[in-house]
Formats: C-alpha cells, structure tokens, sequence
C-alpha cells in the first residue's frame, strides 16, 4: 500500500510476567480511521504509548512515513506527524491555552517566546477546524470538552499527519461526543489518518472505516467497519459470549439512606446543590453522569470523607449528628470507593493490614490499644478465600496485586459485615471481564439479600443493566429517579448534558 | 535617635539592601528548584560550601571573579547530586535534602581544616569593594541604598530580572514551569521532564552557592564556620511567602534584611534592657510568621515534590 | 530509566544493599583521606580501633549512642508517619532546660520520685515543642520542614538567653551555664568510674517500647497507614490529624530525653555546647535503620562509634576529625539509594 503513513511491526512488551502487547502488527492508510477496540487491560493504552515513544517495547519497530521511529523518544514521533489526545489530559491547569500549545513548540534556547505568532497560528486553526477556545484563558477555567479541543489543536499545531485518541469520549456528554465526531471527519477530510481507541462498539461503529481488536495483548481481530456488526465485534473483544449478569425482579423495601436538600463544596469539579436521594432496601440506585458534576462529592459524603454544608443525611429514619468516615461506617455503609489505588487501599501496607483497616478498632481486631495479629491474620485468609483473591500470602504487599485483586479484597473488606447500605464507586473501572461480572455479581447478590446500593459509573451501559432506578447528575443537581426502562438513552444523555426535566424537590 | 527615624537613614537602607543580596541569591535558586517540581533543602549546605568555595579561591590567588565562578560550579555539583538522586531514581526530596546539607557542610569543614589546619583566626581576603554608580548614587536615601553597593549585589538584581525573564517570557521558562504544575504535559510535547527538573535544580544550586560566597566575599572578607546560620532555610520561607514570583519573593527579601537591620539598631538602642537574643530570633519567628500567612492562600506548583516517571500519569 | 517495583526480596538481599551503601561510603570516604595525604586502610583501623578497640573505647562509644538512640527513635517515629521532624535539637534542648529547671533543686523529692516526674515533664515539653509545627501543618498547611528548622535557631537562642538570665550559675565564672543537678536528679553511672549512665539503660529500654508501639499497637498500625497514604487512611476512618499530634508528641517527647540523659547522666549542667548536631544525626540513624526502632540501637553505636573513633584517629593521623560527618552524611546518602534498589528494580530502557 503506497498509501501506508504508519506501519507497527510485531510490537512485543513485557511488564515482569504479564505479557501488555504480544506480537502485534498493523498498518494505517492516509485519510483512515481504525478503531482499536478492546476491554479495559487489553493492552490498548501500552501500544499507544509505545508508538508515542512514552514506552520502549521489547521487540519490534514502529514506522512513519516510510521512516523507522527511535523508541522511546516522543520528541522523534511528535515530529514524525504523530499526535496523540490522552485519555488524562496532559495540560498544565495554572498555564494559558497558549503557553500549553506552544510549550515545546519553539527551541528552549530562543530569548523570547514568540506568543503573537503562536497566537495568530492557533486562532487560524481554531478557525479552519471549528475548535474555537480562547488561546488566553487559563485551562483551570476550561471545560472538559474545551480542554479537549486545546489537546486537539496542540497536535494540528505540531502539524500532526497522524492523531491518536484515547478514549476520547469517557468525559464529554453525548452531545459533545457528536460535536468531536464532527471535528474527526473534518480532519480525516484534510487527508489527516486517526487511530481511536474506545471499548465503547456503538462509537466504534459510527467513526471508524476499520476496527482492530485487542484482547489480553494479542491482535484478536480485524474488520471492515461496513461488514462486521457490534456483535460480532463484541464475541472478538471478549472472547466468549458473555452473559448479561441476570437481574431477578427484587421488591424495594424500607427507605435506608436518605438525604434530603444536602449540599457540599467542591469535590474534583462540582460539589452538590441541594441533593435529595433515597437509598431503598433491595435496590440499586444507578447515578449516571459527565464526570466532574458532582458524582465525586456526593461519593465523598456518604463515604463520609466531606461534611455536607447543607441538609440532612437520615439513616433507617434517624437524621445522623457529626458525619465522618468513621461515622459513615458506623451507620453500615460500605464503601467502594472510585480510586482503588490512591484511596481504596494503602499500597505500602500488607494485605492483613488493609483488610482489617475499617474495622481495626473493633474488639474483633484490638484489645486496650494492642492489635491482634493473629485475628486479623485469620480474617484476611477468610477474605482471599471467600472472594477468590490470587495473592503470594496475606503479608504481601497490597500494591503488588493486580487491579482485580486489590478489588476483590476492597469488595471483600467492605461487604463481609453484610452492610446495609453500599456505595460503589466506579466498581468496574480498569478491571478486565471476569472481574467485572464478578462485581456485578457481588453487588446483585447483596441487593438480594435486602441492601440498598448506590452505583456511580460512567459507563451507561453498566448502569442500565444493573440499575432498578437510575438518577441523572449534572453541575451538582439530581435529576428525578426513573425505573429501569422508563428513560431512553437518548433521554438520559440529554439530561446528563443539563438540559431536560427539572429537579424535584424531593425525589421519593 | 528615634525608633522611627531609623528608617529614614541611608545608613540603615545601604545595611538593609546587602543584607538581602545573599538571601536574594538563594532565594531565586530555591525558586528555580521548586518551579521545577524540586523542594531543594540541600539549600543551607550548599550556602556553606559556596562560601567556602569562593573565599578560598581569592584566598588561593585566584581574582574576585573566578571565586563568585568557583562557587557557582561547588554548587551546581551539590546541585547535580541532589538532582541525580531525586529526579530520575524519585528519592524523598525531604531526605535527600538534609543529606546534601550535611554532605555539603561536613565536606566544607573538612576541607577547610585539611588547607588551613593550624590557623586559629580566619583568614582574610581583600573582598568586593562598594563601586557607586554615578549620578544614581547620590539621590536621596534609596540613591545610596540601591547605588552604592558592591557589584554582587548588583548582580543579585540582575538575577530577579533575569529569572522573571527566563521563567515568564521564554520557551525554557515555560518548560520550568510546565514541569512543576503538570510534568506529563512536558513529556507529551517532546521535551525531558528529567532533563529540564535535572537542569533546574543543578542551576539553582549554583545560585544558591554565589549567595554564599556573597558573605564571604562581599558582606565580610572571611569564612568561618555555622556563618549560614539558617538562612538557606529562611530562603525556603521566603519563595513561600513570595509565592514562586520572583517579584515578590524579592521584595520579601528586602523586607526581610529591612526587618534584620532593623532589629540589628533596635538592639543598640534597648541599652540591654531586652536580652539579645530576643532580637536575634526574630528573623527566624518572622520566617515562621510569614509561612502562617500565606501558606493557605499560597498556589503551589501542583507537582512540587512529587516525583515524575516516564509513561505514568 | 524507569523503576519497577520488585517483590518483597529475601533476607539476604535485604542485608545485602545497606553492606554495600557502607562499602561505598568507605569508598568515597578514602579519596579523602588520600586527599589528605594518609593511608585509608590505616586511617579506618585507627577509627575502628578508637570505636572498639579496647573498653575504655568502647564505654565511650556506648556513651556516645545514648544521646543518639533518642534522637533516632524521635525521627524514626516522626518519619515513619511522615511528619518531618528536623528539629530534635531543638527539642534536645528543651530537655535539657527543664531537667535543669526541675533537678537544681525546685523539687526537693527523693531520686526514685524525682527522676520520673523530670522525665515526664521533659518528655512533655519535647512533645510541646512539636506539636506547634504539627498544629500548623495541619490546620494551615505550613511545611513542618522549614517550621522545625526554624525552631532549632529560635530554642538555643532561647537557651542562650536563659544561660545568660535566671539559669545562670552565679558560680559559674561568668560562663554562660547553668547549676548542676543535684545529686538526687542524677543517673547514676552504670558502673564506677566509667563514663556510661543509666541514660543508656532508657535509650534500650525506650527503642523497645517504641518498637512494641509500631508493631503491636493500634496507635503504631495509625501512624503506619498515615505515613503510608494519608487520603487512604483519612478514607478508612482513621483520625489523620489526631495521629499525627499524638506522633508529635511521641517523637519530641523521646527527642527531648535526649537532652535530660545528657544533662543528668554526662554533663551534669546544662551548657550551649550540650549537643554537637545529636538532633541532626538523629536524622541519619534513624534512616540507617531503615526507620525500624532496634535498627535504631544499632546504627546509633555504629554513627557514635565512627564519631568517637574519628576523634582519636585525629589526634594520631593528620586527617581532620570532620572526616566523621562526612561519612555520616554520605552513608545517609547512599544508604536510601540502597533501600530503593531493594524495592525497585532499575530497568535502562
């Protein structure tokens, strides 16, 4: 193919024992668009990296434009024409969209920044693209979607052939989605080659002329997008046909959790405005949204990790006094919080020593101020055996399981009490398929037993599958709840983009 | 004389200004470091071993110039040391820190005592000299305090505006300042964020070491031991309390030397009514002080002490 | 250059590194004493030998720890909770100030009384002294780095200001010292006419209790998982803020027992020169023992012994006794890059 502007060559990289990206090859045409599709831990984000130099494979070479590519350097594959979009955007906050884009751009050893010409050469682009931001704001000010278009226009800046983006969609609502598909045409009519990884099949159906799928590192598939189908994609990304975890019909019970008006500050984007929501015995109460409008606070207030500064938590009818984590887990919450790494577990401390870390003051776990090792020992082997956890011994380090296993044990510490309320936060995120199916499972199986649940995931279709009822978040407010099936798609993405119903006073 | 009047004397404003030129010195190499994402606490040892570096030098017979240059390098080696085991191996910039101030220091004395080692009274050597800038110098009070110095402290000045300059308006500064807030953004446009962190700190190192040796070639004309006496870590105070601007960080300086002077005549004045010691505190207390204020209100660099792996984020 | 992390290594591996962060200490350590125009196989079997090489070194050295087994077990705690206590000097000191406040005769009491109310006060007033810079890292986010550091000018002026004012001894010559503790406020000797006291005794027995507070307690187990991550540990009910002003109070209590061993135990009274940098070089032992509170009784003999070994190697060799602070601080250095590579393994590509 005279056509070819990138061509991988049986990309092979090793992390200790596990196998990211075994053998892979493939090549990209000019004005193309593949899809690389495949589940969280397929090895997408790895090939990516490699190609943008950030890692060095262990075998293999990356081609552009007919020229071998030095590994490990992105300065040599920034020049080639690669451009790549991260999934965490890698922009300075307390810098201007100008001093972003142009960072690197002009030779470190120059006297004087250039900013007129990078000014006028951004508004041009901007311009031609329709990827209008201003090139003085500061990004902190920015939206997530603004934000995107600035990683975009750094690319074209660069005079980028070839655009890699990763999981581009994850952040934007639905609209913005359409908005950035609309950009990608218009670049792919510039005759510019795009790479899009996503594990969503329906986005990879509408943007892609091609789909790659990646499952557990290997090249497990490759497809014309006009004669394939999602479910045919869906049997290679997965392997198997999975089964939709089955959801027995469950009565609701009592009211558990209830909070009436509560607003907090800010938490990681939006804090909460006035929130009502009630947790029912034997139901999940799934909460879509856009990340960033408020699902973090309100994760962080029943977590118990931020007060409210307005309005009441009630919990089986009693209104709660001082709320703290301790608190929270007085009450019988569990949580499972968003962050397994930074916040779920303390990576340097043991397995032990984790698992008992909600309940080491308990008189199961402590006597006058001395910690019983040999309980908490016995209790961890209770955990790692009942929640299938692959761990060396319960004195490893946390920090050394993999992301399903440090889950597990999450699951494990926070549902062994049998709790009556459970907060799981983004429960699935980064975990392969086995694990999610087992999460799900888990989750299903303590709504059986008569616990109210709060899901927050950013992934819809995990919601709908779960969900007995699912509320919408946007800048903060909840919408009112709707029974499984009673919204569309089309509808609840309208109401996470803020537009829509308006918020009720209090949602029953 | 009155307390007040104090402040309306050259005298005093000539005291307060060299007292801030060595201060002002490693206060901009401190800020350098952290701009970069690198608490540098080897800032008080590495004070010591410019000081040493530099009056030796003239000492030895090497020219006034050569010594400031000596000092400079003494400190960008301590500085490539400190970088070497805090950028690319990640090592605590805490722990690192107080080990190149006590490498640094012990090195220094241990240096010392091998070249003079039966001296009982340091030393001297003939120092910078007060070089008046025409026509500038004689304008009233500030003409003297700001134009009548030695050409150190002019230098130091030129520094501020040289690091404002370099940090605000040029493609490096931007990289600093990038790798101090979000170093992957620096690693996806191509640049090292090793390199420029690396770079960052070897150079404010030496800065730090010519605000050393400014005490010993400049404000006195000898060395002698435990004479940085703190005030690398008042330096690290005052980028705080300057919030990482040069700008500000070099008026909290002089504020600082003015608050120092200043508390040097109250001294004289109290007759000994009050201890001295009360007044020698202050400086260190004020330091304190100032940390209080502003430290909740303070933006600092985002990735400040948080080490940077290629590919992570 | 990148790190990976490895498994837990073995034992052996374990031992392995910090033997060589020794062994390149001593390296570095030669090309001075070549520098210096001496022998370094000469130089170190004089340190050795002034360090252990007969009992009356080897008391010395022994005496020598005391002051820097509390200094190490005050940073090993501090540390351990990630609270960067820089400032047992200052501590130190203060120790020493209320020993001999309450021991030059304030208290007529006998020695089995009065020896335990001047530990629990001094302990006390060490943990004061920490506590400030822990309250204001907490409640207003001020570095305790700078704010400790600080202190350490701010208390032996403070001392100097009492040494010249109401703690002079009017007998003293004009010197600025205080009285010596009377007879009752003092450790005794562990064995006449030899230098060590009892302040050793308490060094040995208070690395123990720190020891069983790490391991075995709940308090210990806190202070791990905040050292560890403090947004995990604040997730999972931990009081974060409460430990870290119990750490304080711990790590400036213990720091500030080095002062009242000093003072009671050696020196009698309470002098400017009491401590040469043992705050300091607390920093350093507790970092040779990999911050582990028997590690601490370990390395604590094995910094006094190169400091009192130095010492008499100076006398005979023409090597400045500073040769010993430099080996410290390079053994600082080179001992956390060791504690690295037993974690990690470094991968050049």
């Amino acid at each position: 193919m005279t056509n070819t502007v990138l061509r991988l060559s049986g990309i092979t990289k090793r992390f200790g024992p596990l196998v990211a990206n075994d053998a892979i090859s493939f090549e990209l045409g000019r004005g193309e668009v593949i899809a690389l599709l495949g589940e969280n831990g397929a090895g997408k984000t790895t090939l990516m990296n490699i190609l943008f130099g950030h890692y060095v494979s262990d075998e293999g070479t990356v081609e552009a434009f007919g020229k071998q590519l030095p590994p490990g350097d992105p300065r040599a594959a920034l020049d080639a024409g690669i451009g790549m979009v991260h999934q965490h955007f890698t922009l300075a906050d307390n810098m201007t969209v100008l001093e972003n884009i142009a960072l690197g751009t002009q030779s470190l050893w120059r006297p004087s920044l250039d900013r007129a010409a990078a000014r006028e050469r951004i508004e041009r682009l901007a311009a031609d693209f329709g990827l209008s931001v201003d090139p003085a704001a500061t990004v902190s000010t920015l939206s997530v979607g603004e934000r995107q278009r600035v990683e975009i226009l750094k690319a074209l800046y660069r005079d980028a052939r070839i655009l890699i983006l990763d999981e581009p969609t994850a952040v934007l609502t639905p609209a913005e989605t359409d908005a950035l598909f609309r950009t990608l045409k218009l670049l792919v009519a510039k005759g510019l080659s795009i790479i899009f990884i996503s594990h969503k099949l329906h986005e990879v159906m509408a943007v892609s002329d091609r789909v790659l799928v990646l499952r557990s590192g290997r090249l497990s598939g490759e497809r014309e997008t006009k004669s394939t189908d999602r479910k045919e994609l869906a049997a290679l990304m997965v392997g198997q046909e999975v089964k939709p975890a089955e959801v027995t019909p469950v009565h609701a019970g009592e009211p558990l959790l209830v909070l009436d008006g509560v607003s907090t500050a800010r938490h990681n984007g939006a804090g909460l405005d006035e929130v009502s929501l009630t947790l029912r015995a034997g139901e999940i109460t799934g909460l879509a949204g856009v990340s960033g409008n408020g699902q973090a606070a309100l994760a962080a207030l029943i977590a118990g990790t931020q007060r409210p500064t307005g309005g009441r938590i009630s919990i089986a009818g009693q209104a709660v006094g001082d709320w703290s984590p301790r608190a929270a887990l007085g009450h019988g919450i569990a949580r499972i919080p968003e962050d397994r790494h930074a916040v779920g577990t303390i990576g340097d401390m043991s397995v032990t020593e984790n698992v008992i870390a909600e309940r080491y003051g308990s008189s199961r776990f402590s006597r006058m101020g001395f910690l019983d090792w040999k309980a908490a020992r016995r209790f961890a082997e209770e955990i790692i055996a009942d929640y299938d956890v692959k761990c060396p011994s319960p004195e490893a380090r946390i920090r050394l399981l993999s992301g399903g296993n440090m889950q597990k044990l999450i699951l494990g510490r926070a549902l062994d009490p049998e709790p009556a309320v459970i907060l799981a936060s983004q429960p699935t995120r980064g975990l392969d398929v086995g694990a999610v199916a087992y999460v799900h499972r888990m989750l299903l199986a303590a709504r059986e037993r008569g616990a109210a649940i709060l899901l927050i995931s950013e992934d819809l279709e995990e919601i709908l599958a779960l969900s007995d009822r699912i509320v919408v978040m946007s800048k903060g407010r909840l919408s009112p709840p709707s029974a499984r099936g009673e919204r569309s798609i089309r509808e609840l993405g309208e109401l996470m983009a803020g537009h829509g119903e308006e918020r009720s006073d209090h949602a029953a | 004389m009155d307390a007040l009047e104090i402040l309306f004397t050259a005298s005093f404003w000539v005291a307060a200004i060299r007292i801030a030129s060595p201060l002002i010195f490693a206060t901009m190499g401190e800020l350098i470091c952290e701009r970069a994402g690198v608490l540098n606490l080897g800032i008080e040892g590495i004070m010591t071993a410019g000081a040493f570096a530099g009056w030796f030098t003239v000492y030895a017979g090497g020219d006034l110039w050569t010594g400031v240059l000596v000092a400079a390098l003494a400190g960008g080696l301590f500085g490539l040391l400190h970088a070497t085991l805090t950028v690319p191996l990640g090592l605590s910039q805490h722990v690192v820190g107080i080990g190149v101030t006590l490498l640094a220091t012990s090195l220094t004395y241990f240096t010392y005592r091998l070249a003079l080692p039966e001296v009982t009274s340091p030393p001297k050597i003939e120092p910078f000299q007060p070089l008046p800038i025409p026509g500038l110098s004689k304008l009233p009070v500030l003409g003297e305090a700001l134009f009548s110095q030695t050409p150190l402290t002019y230098l130091a000045f030129v520094t501020v505006a040289v690091v404002a300059w370099v940090l605000y308006r040029t493609p490096l500064g931007l990289a600093v300042r990038a790798a101090g807030e979000n170093p992957s953004a620096v690693e996806a446009q191509g640049i090292s964020v090793t390199g420029i962190r690396m770079g960052a700190v070897v150079v404010g190192s030496a800065l730090m070491a010519v605000g050393g040796a400014f005490l010993t070639m400049s404000a006195f004309n000898s060395f002698f031991f435990e004479m940085i006496n703190g005030r690398g870590w008042i330096c690290i105070a005052l980028v705080v309390f300057g919030s990482w601007r040069p700008g500000k960080a070099l008026l909290g300086a002089i504020l600082f030397a003015a608050f120092d002077a200043y508390q040097v005549r109250l001294q004289q004045m109290s007759g000994g009514i009050v201890p001295y010691q009360v007044f020698l505190m202050m400086p260190y207390a004020l330091s304190i002080l100032a940390l209080i204020l502003v430290a909740r209100r303070a933006t600092y660099p985002k990735a400040l002490m948080i080490p940077y792996q290629k590919g992570e984020r | 250059m990148r790190l990976e992390p490895k498994p837990a290594p073995s034992i052996g591996v374990t031992l392995l590194f910090p033997v060589a962060a020794i062994a390149a200490t001593l390296l570095f350590t030669s090309l001075l004493v070549l520098a210096a125009g001496a022998s370094p196989l000469s130089v170190f079997y004089l340190v050795a030998k002034g360090a252990a090489g007969s009992q009356f070194a080897l008391f010395e050295t022994l005496t020598r720890a005391t002051p820097l087994i509390f200094t190490g077990l005050a940073v090993a705690v501090a540390f351990r909770a990630k609270l960067w206590n820089i400032g047992a000097e200052a501590q130190l000191y203060i120790g020493g100030v209320v020993t001999v406040v309450l021991g030059t005769g304030a208290l007529p009491l006998p020695a089995p009384i009065l020896i335990p109310v001047i530990i629990i006060a001094v302990m006390l007033a060490g943990g004061l002294l920490l506590l400030g810079p822990a309250v204001l890292k907490t409640r207003f986010g001020v570095d305790e780095v700078v704010t400790t550091l600080l202190l350490n000018f701010i208390v032996l002026l403070f001392v100097s200001m009492l040494l010249e004012g109401v703690l002079k001894d009017p007998m003293g010559l004009g010197w600025p010292q205080s009285q010596k503790v009377i007879a009752d406020a003092q450790l005794p000797r562990i064995i006449q006419g030899k230098r060590l006291h009892y302040g050793f005794v308490i060094a040995i027995v208070s690395a123990i209790v720190v020891w069983v507070i790490m391991k075995k307690t709940v308090l210990g187990y806190e202070m791990r998982a905040v050292g560890h991550n403090p947004e995990g540990a604040r997730f999972v009910g931990i009081p974060v803020n409460r430990v870290l002003m119990k750490t304080a109070l711990l790590s400036g209590g213990l720091a500030a027992l080095a002062g009242f061993s000093e003072v009671s135990g050696l020196k009698g009274n309470l002098t400017l020169d009491l401590s040469p940098g043992y705050g300091y070089s607390g920093i350093v032992v507790a970092m040779l023992a990999m911050l582990n509170p028997l590690g601490v009784i370990a390395s604590a003999i094995f910094v006094a012994g190169i400091f009192v070994g130095a010492d008499a190697m100076s006398r005979v060799a023409k090597v400045p006794s500073y040769i010993a602070d430099v080996m410290v601080a390079t053994s600082l250095l080179t001992m956390v890059v060791a504690i690295l590579l037993t974690r990690f393994r470094v991968r050049w590509r």
